[in-house]
């Protein structure tokens, strides 16, 4: 008897298993990256960039060339790699610590030059693999072994919303938000993934997609409550949508 | 033949072409040359100098302590570098705004009023090259046919039309140090 | 080409296009802005291209990125904005990325000032960045050495995958003596096999990293790059001696201070002090050898540096006690000159205690 082949996992990640935490969506998200790269047909003309954070070891995860990136620099070490080889699809994997606070000067400049590279920017509002302390996206009242009776503003400030920020650069030509809290929205961040990559594609400058994430370990949740508090908490805080498509990319 | 020249003045003076010009036309001659600007905040209103070496020899050092020449066009400038020229050696004043004369007598001074000259000239911005013609006429460090082919270098191509005008400085402060000696 | 008359910052810039360097990502300050500015202008003729960053630590990571991709790529800074680069740096030498960094040393520390300075030695020298390692640093004393050093400096990159650190001083960066650039005569193909451009006709998905989270790995990888520096010790010191023939006292000097230094041992010639000099080219590896072949003859050796005293820590291990190791310097930007210079070889040839 033949079987049917009715899933398969995408040849744009390698064999390798990850390093995630139960429940955590990295492994969806890089799954989708990879689908995209390998459903473009560009998974041999990419060069990824890792970060540093929990995705650190993304690049043994991407079936494609990768560099790794110092805390924060991916978007710089990126332009570096773009601008040698502008035919190359070159992407970044940053997470919330490392673009939004250690990395936010080189993600706002890569966009204000129109770099025409793809920022995948995964927010789960705390830093994972340091064990769980403040990001600039944790929200106000949210407790993290650095803000130990929640987020406060007189003390933290509030979250920075990266996409409304980055969407005010003439140079973003893709910006949108996505979240990975159920299916339909994980066939949305597909989508979005696949519009920043066909906008490097079209040489249209910088393009980003804000993935909604989570990390049950650190929230102290279980994954399908984490998924409800990305659903519950994050999103109102952070709206979905697409907050910049300059040239109307479909 | 080793040739320590220092050059001081307000910035917009032109002491640093002027070096330029020197170290351009040692260079020409197949000297051994350098020039070394002092560099900052001074370059802007302040006293800008520059050191410049010409030698038969390459050169060694390009710092100039105790020049064996200093030619000087402003007061700040002269009492920096007036004392520190050494025995025997040449001080160039522009007396048009050196106000002070040196006492000194163990060296050899020269004052021009290089600003005036240049304003009759029609130029006031070539002092420098009166100041300069009077020098190269005392020394014979370089000739003027390669100080005027380094002009050519120096300047940008749009500023070529000045060459005749800095060739007649040069003329003129020479004519001055041939009267000064007869 | 004939001779050109040109400043120091200027010479390093066409002298790394000479050497094949199409990409430069640089920031401004002073005193090697001209590097920046020059190259802004001259590598589109080339079909390179120039980036200004918005920051140092922008540019040496954007040197990273260019770098893994295999091409000859260059940044520059002085000292504060080289400190920035450290973190960097130290990635390239953990990544094994080629690329060659300028250091027009100013006065420090902190903010210091844009006078000349040699006070980065330490930084250079011993490493700079986090980790166990050391980089070639080459120190030219003229503006001809530098079209030489710089075109050395890319080769040693690429032979060795290593960062390479290209230091002067303030005022080498600004002053201007005759160059010529002689056409290259290509001796070495360097083949980068190992560079990230996209798995396109070109085998398996290649990784560019420095990290290893397993220890005993981490360990062979750097015993690795020690065997490389152990390699680049025995292959790349450079140095050049004067009249150490006959020489009773050994002046020792790097850069612009060397000249300096010259002059004052030409003088104290004249007095019948026998004085010559040892001036390394390459700071690291630090040549050993000429002070090893004069330590049992000299009466003592006297480090010239404009800095408190550091390469001085260098010429004691290499003269290892069998002579006094004596100094003269000036900080914060002061250049010695070589009046003082002369005054400190004839206390010490006088035989005031060293």
């Amino acid at each position: 008897m033949t079987m049917k082949t009715v899933f398969k996992k995408t040849n744009g990640l390698t064999d390798k298993p990850t390093h995630y935490c139960p429940g955590c969506t990295h492994g969806v998200i890089h799954r989708l990256v990879g689908e995209v790269l390998e459903e473009m047909d560009i998974l041999e003309d990419t060069v990824g960039v890792a970060s540093v954070g929990c995705s650190v070891l993304s690049y043994e995860y991407f079936n494609c060339d990768m560099t790794q990136a110092a805390h924060g620099r991916a978007p710089a070490v990126a332009t570096g790699v773009k601008r040698v080889l502008p035919n190359r699809m070159v992407f970044t994997y940053q997470g919330d610590g490392d673009l939004a606070s250690i990395g936010i000067s080189e993600v706002i400049h890569a966009a204000a030059r129109g770099e025409n590279i793809t920022v995948i920017f995964v927010n789960n509002a705390i830093y994972g693999m340091t064990g769980g302390q403040m990001a600039p996206t944790t929200l106000i009242g949210q407790k993290t072994a650095t803000t130990p009776f929640g987020r406060d503003i007189s003390i933290q400030g509030s979250p920075i919303k990266v996409c409304e920020m980055m969407s005010t650069l003439d140079g973003a030509a893709y910006i949108e938000r996505v979240s990975t809290h159920d299916v339909p929205h994980i066939q949305k961040t597909k989508k979005a993934i696949w519009k920043a990559f066909e906008t490097q594609k079209k040489g249209l400058g910088f393009s980003m997609v804000e993935v909604l994430s989570t990390c049950p370990t650190n929230w102290g949740l279980d994954p399908a409550e984490s998924l409800e508090w990305v659903k519950d908490q994050m999103v109102p805080v952070y709206p979905l949508g697409v907050y910049k498509n300059k040239e109307g990319v479909k | 033949m080793l040739e320590e020249i220092i050059i001081a003045g307000f910035g917009g003076q032109g002491v640093m072409s002027m070096g330029q010009l020197i170290a351009y036309a040692g260079m020409i001659e197949g000297k051994g040359v350098s020039w070394l600007p002092s560099y900052g905040p001074e370059q802007r209103g302040g006293t800008a100098n520059c050191a410049v070496v010409v030698s038969d020899e390459p050169v060694g050092s390009p710092l100039v302590t105790r020049p064996s020449t200093a030619i000087v066009l402003n007061n700040p400038s002269f009492d920096k570098f007036e004392p520190r020229v050494r025995q025997e050696g040449l001080l160039i004043i522009n007396s048009s705004l050196v106000v002070r004369a040196s006492e000194r007598k163990d060296i050899k001074v020269l004052e021009i009023t290089a600003t005036d000259i240049a304003n009759d000239l029609g130029n006031s911005r070539v002092a420098n090259m009166i100041l300069l013609g009077a020098f190269l006429e005392l020394t014979k460090l370089v000739s003027t046919d390669s100080i005027v082919e380094s002009l050519k270098k120096v300047l940008s191509t749009n500023k070529h039309h000045l060459i005749e005008v800095n060739k007649q400085a040069l003329k003129k402060g020479a004519s001055l140090v041939a009267v000064e000696i007869s | 080409m004939g001779k050109v008359l040109m400043k120091g910052n200027e010479v390093i810039a066409e002298a790394a296009v000479h050497a094949g360097c199409k990409y430069f990502f640089g920031y401004p300050i002073t005193p090697q802005s001209e590097l920046v500015a020059y190259m802004a202008r001259r590598l589109p003729e080339v079909g390179g291209l120039f980036l200004q960053a918005e920051s140092e630590i922008a540019a040496i990571n954007m040197v990273y990125g260019a770098a893994s991709t295999g091409v000859r790529v260059m940044t520059s800074s002085s000292s504060p904005g080289f400190s920035l680069k450290q973190e960097g740096i130290s990635y390239l030498v953990g990544s094994e990325l080629p690329a060659v960094i300028c250091n027009i040393v100013r006065g420090g520390p902190g903010l210091g000032n844009i006078q000349p300075a040699q006070s980065d030695y330490f930084q250079v020298t011993k490493g700079g960045g986090h980790g166990d390692y050391n980089l070639p640093v080459l120190a030219p004393a003229s503006l001809q050495e530098i079209v030489e050093l710089t075109q050395e400096a890319f080769d040693i990159a690429d032979r060795y995958r290593t960062p390479v650190i290209l230091m002067g001083d303030g005022m080498l960066g600004q002053m201007m003596e005759p160059v010529e650039f002689g056409e290259r005569s290509e001796t070495e193909q360097f083949k980068k096999d190992w560079a990230t451009t996209g798995t396109r006709g070109d085998g398996e998905p290649k990784i560019i990293t420095s990290l290893e989270l397993d220890a005993e790995s981490l360990e062979r990888r750097n015993c690795n790059l020690q065997q490389k520096f152990a390699r680049i010790k025995e292959n790349e010191v450079r140095y050049e001696t004067y009249f150490l023939d006959d020489a009773d006292y050994i002046m020792v000097a790097f850069g612009t201070t060397a000249r300096i230094t010259m002059n004052a041992i030409s003088k104290a010639r004249q007095e019948g002090v026998k004085v010559g000099l040892i001036r390394p080219i390459s700071l690291w590896p630090f040549p050993e050898k000429p002070f090893i072949e004069t330590r049992d003859q000299v009466k003592a050796y006297i480090s010239v540096e404009m800095s408190a005293g550091q390469m001085i820590e260098d010429v004691r291990l290499a003269v290892n006690g069998h002579a006094p190791v004596d100094f003269y310097g000036r900080t914060g930007g002061v250049v010695p000159t070589q009046e003082e210079i002369y005054d400190k070889i004839m206390m010490v040839a006088r035989g005031v205690q060293v």
